[in-house]
């Protein structure tokens, strides 16, 4: 069942976000570019400390409505609150935000580029120098404080800005596909990192295109499809929009059991796979000890969030998810 | 909220005072003003060098007997005393009685000749093009006059007294000293609204700016971009002032000192830098909301050019009433806000009521707060709507602009 835009909550679970305190909230949200409409009724609920995923495929309306939530930019419509401020703008101070498209200034040194991140949102130069230092030996990057950012490697580099999005300790974070580009070492770190931030109590936000971080880190979702948000709630609440899968092994070929098979199951192998019935797993036992179907192995598997997004979003989305290209620009072009 | 504003708009104030000024790019800026100055100077004595070599015309002298050498005689004679250039006069003939002279078969053989005298003292011939005839007639007459004279040292000495000026020539001075400051206001001006807007696209190329509108008001960083130039523009003039300080005191006499302004010099700086912060201020925030428009460097080029080309009309206008006080078309330059900078600077130069530029300079900055504020607006609405979609839009219409421009 999918659920009608504009309603609110949008799931069932979200009527539990609605009721805890939320760090970001959002209805209706449309913004449109010049005739597109690249964001259409968009409704989102993070609860503060939680970490929360916005699931789609690329040019689905992720950054754009990270963007409103941030005040980069105005919706056309809708309302949104950020840290308990119809502006966003006006808590900047409490926010952190690391775009997709990750910049720095190539001459700055990377202890100043964290010392100037921090300047924006409020921490004093002489404060944010030190804390600079002082986050770059604690992640391993002491050498390269002096060191200019075009003289750092790309990985490098997006660590500083990583260093420098988390510098004043904000309430809320905000990463657009933070994992773009990023080797599997660093995809690790990342993660930690996000996990000891909401360990912290600090709200965490993320766009991304792969599904297996958002299954691995998120407490909540929202997955996003042609600006439209056709889902957003608990991980679980979108796996259990699918019965979970049945695979049966049987010795005998054929017999009086198969009548208690659902009409959809299909035989691969040794195995039959089908949809779990909804009188559940007791009375499926009894019928197919009864019919002697002798039962070799049998597990019931709950459907990957993977399996959710296409019952969600529609296996064209699925598709665009899964061609997204992960591939990002350098970092550090240009200069000073 | 205002303060928070003034909090950010430092921070990138000084952010890019710093990048500027630690930059090869300010040496070229401090560099220059010394580039038009050395290629106009140099070019100036070629061309006035070439225009020597060039321009070394001859008039030939065919005329009776000695006549031709009386001609040459008298020439010699008057020439310190006549206005502008005096050709050579050479002989070419002494003509027997009876005998004529083919002037036109002279010039045609070239040799220098651009013009040539014939008949006689009485009643001379000048053969020559149009325009040699039309500036030789009468200093030919003259000359043949005073070959006829029976004295020719009649001429009495003329005993000077010298003044250090006059009202014409102050008046002159002034007009010097008003264009200088427009050019110099211009210049400046253009320059560093074309250093901003080219700052600003570099940060758009450096995917910067999408971090800094995350975190800091959109106008906080407009006004900070326009005020670390103008910081920027005052290390430059003070650099320059103290390079033409040091140039003055070791060459004074080489250097040309331009008249004192009317309102005098201090009065005439502190004018000149207001009015030059409000023309900046006018013209930054034009360029910085056509930089929030565009994302690449060939769009800039594209969108600022009608600016600057209006900025050129402007300053043209301002100009051209400079010569013309009390008319409508200094009024029009005067009240024109985009103008008034250029042509309240040449005022200062030229008349010495302090008052009207107080009525100016509330006039200039009731515009420079409304252009700056619609600025930031449009720069806000502008700068990050860099989404797939923005960007598909923009291309459209922008793509369809540079098809026509190319066409």
């Amino acid at each position: 069942m999918k659920m009608q835009l504009g309603e609110w909550p949008v799931s069932g679970n979200a009527v539990d976000a609605a009721h805890a305190e939320l760090a970001i909230e959002a209805r209706g949200l449309v913004k449109r570019f010049d005739g597109f409409t690249a964001v259409d009724g968009v409704d989102i609920a993070v609860p503060k400390g939680s970490i929360y995923g916005i699931l789609g495929p690329n040019g689905a309306g992720k950054t754009t409505t990270l963007r409103m939530l941030l005040g980069i930019i105005d919706p056309d419509s809708g309302y949104r609150r950020v840290l308990g401020h119809e502006r966003p703008t006006e808590v900047a101070r409490r926010i952190g935000y690391l775009p997709e498209e990750r910049g720095l200034y190539p001459a700055m040194k990377a202890y100043e580029a964290i010392a100037f991140l921090a300047a924006l949102r409020g921490v004093p130069l002489k404060v944010g120098r030190r804390r600079g230092r002082e986050l770059l030996e604690a992640h391993g990057l002491g050498y390269a404080a002096d060191r200019q950012i075009r003289q750092l490697s790309k990985g490098m580099a997006q660590q500083v800005q990583l260093l420098g999005t988390l510098v004043h300790e904000p309430d809320l974070v905000v990463f657009d596909e933070p994992f773009s580009g990023l080797d599997a070492l660093n995809q690790g770190k990342l993660e930690r990192t996000i996990r000891e931030l909401a360990a912290r109590g600090t709200t965490v936000i993320f766009s991304t295109h792969v599904i297996a971080h958002a299954e691995r880190l998120c407490d909540q979702i929202a997955i996003i499809a042609g600006g439209k948000v056709p889902f957003a709630g608990p991980v679980d609440a979108a796996r259990d929009r699918l019965r979970p899968q049945v695979r049966l092994e049987t010795r005998s070929p054929d017999g009086p059991w198969r009548a208690a098979l659902p009409a959809d199951a299909r035989h691969e192998g040794a195995f039959w796979h089908f949809t779990l019935p909804e009188s559940g797993v007791e009375p499926l036992l009894r019928a197919l000890i009864e019919g002697q179907a002798g039962i070799l192995s049998l597990s019931i598997e709950r459907p990957g969030l993977h399996d959710a997004f296409v019952a969600i979003a529609g296996e064209a989305a699925a598709r665009a998810l899964e061609e997204a290209p992960t591939e990002e620009e350098p970092a550090g072009k240009g200069r000073r | 909220m205002l303060a928070e504003k003034l909090r950010a708009a430092l921070v990138i104030a000084r952010r890019d005072f710093v990048a500027v000024i630690f930059s090869k790019t300010f040496i070229f800026f401090l560099l220059g003003p010394v580039f038009p100055i050395v290629v106009g100077g140099m070019a100036g004595n070629i061309g006035a060098q070439v225009q020597r070599d060039l321009d070394n015309p001859v008039v030939g002298v065919a005329l009776p007997a000695h006549e031709g050498d009386r001609m040459v005689r008298a020439r010699d004679a008057m020439a310190d005393r006549m206005a502008g250039p005096v050709p050579e006069f050479v002989v070419l003939e002494r003509l027997r009685a009876g005998e004529s002279y083919d002037a036109r078969a002279a010039l045609a053989r070239g040799g220098g000749i651009a013009a040539v005298v014939t008949g006689t003292l009485d009643a001379p011939v000048l053969t020559g093009t149009p325009e040699r005839l039309g500036s030789w007639r009468g200093m030919v007459s003259t000359f043949a006059a005073r070959a006829q004279s029976a004295s020719p040292g009649g001429f009495p000495d003329v005993a000077v007294d010298s003044v250090a000026t006059s009202v014409a020539q102050e008046r002159n001075g002034q007009v010097l000293t008003a264009q200088a400051a427009q050019v110099l206001l211009f210049l400046l001006v253009m320059l560093l609204a074309g250093m901003v807007l080219s700052n600003l696209v570099e940060e758009k190329g450096n995917k910067i700016i999408e971090v800094l509108a995350a975190a800091i008001p959109m106008d906080a960083l407009f006004l900070g971009k326009l005020f670390a130039m103008l910081a920027v523009s005052l290390v430059g003039i003070a650099v320059w002032g103290m390079g033409y300080g040091v140039v003055v005191l070791l060459g004074a006499k080489a250097v040309p000192v331009l008249a004192a302004p009317a309102v005098g010099w201090p009065a005439f700086l502190i004018l000149g830098f207001l009015y030059f912060a409000m023309a900046y201020l006018l013209l930054g925030s034009l360029f910085l909301s056509i930089g929030g428009m565009a994302s690449t460097v060939r769009e800039v080029q594209t969108l600022s050019m009608p600016v600057t080309m209006t900025q050129l009309m402007v300053f043209f206008f301002a100009s051209y009433a400079l010569a013309r006080p009390g008319t409508w078309i200094e009024t029009a330059s005067l009240v024109f806000p985009v103008s008034s900078p250029f042509a309240m600077l040449a005022r200062a130069a030229q008349a010495p009521e302090l008052w009207p530029h107080a009525v100016a300079l509330v006039w200039q900055a009731g515009w420079v707060l409304l252009i700056v504020r619609l600025g930031a607006q449009l720069f806000r609405r502008t700068v990050m709507k860099s989404g797939a979609a923005g960007g598909r839009a923009r291309r459209g219409w922008l793509a369809a602009l540079l098809r026509r421009r190319t066409a």
